[in-house]
């Protein structure tokens, strides 16, 4: 056993890591497709439209025909592209995406049907596993970056650009979220994670942690609202411009594998991990958390997560992309800083001997003084008062405009003037006639 | 403890391959080859320091110096431009001499000290990495090395501040929001401005080059629909030239049609019309 692990990988052979590791390759490659589906049939929905439904019962082998036309798609080398790097770009993207499944854990032990044979439902674990992830992802973003540098045209290297200034920054959100995790875990191994997760799920405890972290993933995986490295409007398709065929393919697929990665963190991290939602726990004394059970509940919770995905996608617009990084410097980061000196200071009182009711009395107690500052707290004089002091220009930039309020309207100089009623009514009286 | 055979052949296969790469820093002339170089070699670093059962140092390694260092380094680089036409001729007289000079001794102390040295067995791994490789570095670093490490913490803090002072730039003018630009085009509307953004250029049917003005709903020509610096330099195409090659190709069009038609008679098929762009030739 690896200390500080809670799996146990001591029985397992050479020949077990194999074929764990082509189950994940293989629950991967299916999850992409099935996702590249999900995706277009849930924006199409939310469109009132009906999405693929040609190919296959409900268009699901639409991703299928689709992986077909670009595998047999003419695969174009740009002239004035750096051959070696072209080609090795798409492959780190993929390579490091595929890398992170080894230490999600899908379930507990799980016994092998018709056999005693009992192992893991996790290819690896160790102490580090979360950095591990964090690592893997940091060495995606090369594929990126020197795929759009390698392409020699100007859109991909500013598409590449924009995606490293915009991964580095959330992930420094992402990985500061995720520290409160392993302080409340104590530990940065997926497995005793999700084993200390049993009394209560971490994304209640630590929301504002589990919301950073929410944001940051949408970030750092280059989706809507935050896909600035491909935005169409802008860059034509960013880094990924000059690529075709499988080569297009890839990235295409590192693109979905890293959603797949992001979901599956938060569900380990912050959702319970494997662990039956709670109606479904206590049912006969947690029966449902053995045996293949878990799997289940593992792959409702990460669908949950890329439904989330595609909601997000169908809901919001693009950011501007100065927007979009100041939101991530100086908003996302000192949140995600604060949270973790607020939940540190938790601890420590927790280690110094204040008991939990003392802490939440003393909490209420200052959120009430709180409340009461503001309410009690003076009125700014309104910027009305400052407005009505400006002099009324009945043609501000060139057009007839109305007073703003404040402002009032100048005396009319046909004030008091009495209204020759008698025509108004003559003048009636003749429209009349003529009708 | 001595390395397993895995550890061994790990080791054999890795090492060649990083030092193979660290040389190709001294040979490689493009900048962004080498910092793939390096790249490669920190990660085989990474790969080592966990087979020695550091797997901590090994992930942060990959976390910080490949993930955040050395990608700056590549930002950087890319976006300066560094390209193999780097100047080779020395600016410092005489440098590659005294360069070898101290290479030569500097290899001369190490392998006098590697070669004296004596390796007995390491001791004390695993009393050490027994409560786990994280939690055991972290109480040597918060415990032991405790002010060491304030220190440190201290130090990179005045950097970083230092690095924001050094970049900073006071504003000139007012700050220029999406508020005060709607403003400003709001107010130019009464001076003839338009208040959505310019026309794209060239939308015709067979040409959608930057040069050639787009076609507004009445049919005539938006000048300013093509970039002000074609303007200025005079390299936009005139649109009425443009249009009246247009239209020559629409007769000649025609007039292929109705021999193209006399010819799928005869032949039973279609072909489509050879395209034609106007003023093609200059544009390649």
């Amino acid at each position: 056993m690896i200390p500080g692990v809670v799996a146990d990988f001591s029985q397992d052979g050479w020949i077990t890591y194999l074929v764990k590791a082509v189950l994940i390759l293989a629950f991967l490659l299916t999850s992409v497709l099935f996702a590249i589906w999900f995706e277009r049939k849930v924006v199409a929905r939310m469109q009132v439209r009906p999405g693929p439904n040609w190919h296959g019962p409900a268009g699901l082998l639409q991703s299928l025909a689709d992986a077909m036309k670009l595998l047999l798609k003419e695969d174009m080398t740009v002239t004035r592209a750096d051959k070696v790097i072209y080609l090795l770009a798409p492959m780190i993207s993929v390579f490091c995406a595929l890398l992170v499944f080894a230490v999600i854990p899908f379930g507990p032990n799980v016994t092998i049907p018709f056999t005693d044979y009992s192992t893991p439902a996790q290819l690896t674990d160790f102490p580090v596993a979360v950095l591990y992830i964090l690592a893997c992802a940091a060495l995606g973003v090369y594929g990126i970056v020197l795929g759009g540098w390698s392409s020699g045209s100007t859109y991909p290297l500013l598409g590449s650009v924009r995606s490293t200034a915009q991964v580095i920054s959330y992930e420094l959100a992402m990985g500061l979220s995720l520290v409160s995790v392993f302080v409340m875990a104590g530990s940065m191994s997926t497995s005793s994670i999700v084993d200390s997760q049993t009394r209560i799920w971490w994304f209640l405890p630590l929301a504002p942690a589990f919301v950073v972290y929410i944001i940051s993933m949408i970030g750092e995986t280059n989706r809507l609202p935050f896909d600035l490295p491909e935005a169409e409007g802008e860059l034509v398709s960013g880094y990924m411009t000059e690529y075709s065929s499988m080569k297009f393919a890839w990235f295409f697929l590192a693109e979905y594998i890293n959603m797949l990665n992001v979901s599956a963190v938060a569900t380990t991290l912050f959702l319970g991990g494997w662990r039956a939602p709670w109606p479904l726990s206590a049912v006969g004394d947690g029966v449902l958390n053995t045996g293949w059970w878990p799997i289940l509940w593992f792959l409702a919770k990460l669908w949950l997560l890329m439904f989330v995905f595609v909601w997000v996608r169908g809901t919001l617009l693009r950011l501007r992309y100065d927007q979009f990084m100041s939101f991530g410097w100086k908003v996302l980061i000192p949140v995600a800083l604060g949270w973790v000196v607020v939940l540190g200071t938790f601890q420590w009182l927790g280690l110094a001997g204040v008991t939990r009711t003392q802490l939440f009395v003393a909490i209420a107690v200052a959120a009430v003084v709180v409340f009461a500052v503001i309410w009690l707290w003076p009125d700014r004089k309104a910027p009305a008062a400052r407005r009505a002091r400006a002099e009324f220009d009945p043609f501000a930039g060139g057009y007839p405009v109305p007073p703003l309020p404040g402002q009032a309207l100048p005396r009319s100089r046909r004030r008091g003037a009495a209204i020759p009623h008698q025509k108004v009514a003559q003048s009636v009286d003749h429209s009349e006639e003529t009708r | 403890m001595t390395a397993s055979g895995g550890e061994t052949l790990l080791f054999w296969v890795l090492a060649p391959l990083m030092v193979l790469a660290a040389s190709g820093l001294l040979v490689i002339r493009k900048a962004v080859h080498a910092a793939i170089c390096v790249m490669f070699v920190m990660v085989g670093l990474a790969i080592l320091y966990v087979a020695q059962e550091a797997p901590f140092l090994g992930v942060v390694q990959v976390v910080v110096y490949t993930g955040a260092v050395m990608m700056l380094f590549l930002f950087v680089l890319m976006l300066v431009g560094v390209d193999a036409a780097d100047s080779l001729t020395e600016t410092i007289r005489g440098q590659r001499w005294v360069g070898l000079l101290l290479g030569a001794g500097l290899a001369a102390v190490l392998l006098s000290v590697i070669g004296r040295a004596t390796f007995r067995p390491a001791v004390g791994l695993e009393a050490e990495n027994a409560v786990t490789n994280p939690v055991a570095l972290a109480r040597v670093l918060f415990e032991d090395y405790v002010v060491a490490m304030q220190v440190v913490g201290v130090l990179l803090v005045t950097a970083a501040l230092a690095g924001l002072v050094l970049t900073h730039r006071r504003r000139l003018g007012p700050r220029v929001t999406q508020r005060t630009v709607a403003r400003a085009r709001v107010a130019a509307l009464a001076e003839g401005r338009t208040l959505t953004p310019l026309p794209a250029p060239g939308v015709y049917a067979q040409n959608n080059a930057m040069d050639t003005p787009a076609l507004g709903p009445d049919g005539q020509p938006l000048e300013h629909s093509v970039p002000r610096v074609l303007r200025i330099r005079g390299q936009e195409r005139s649109a009425t030239a443009l249009l009246a090659a247009e239209e020559t190709l629409v007769e000649r069009r025609t007039g292929g049609r109705s021999e193209l038609a006399e010819l799928s008679r005869t032949a039973g098929t279609a072909g489509p019309p050879a395209p034609e762009t106007p003023g093609g030739e200059e544009h390649r």
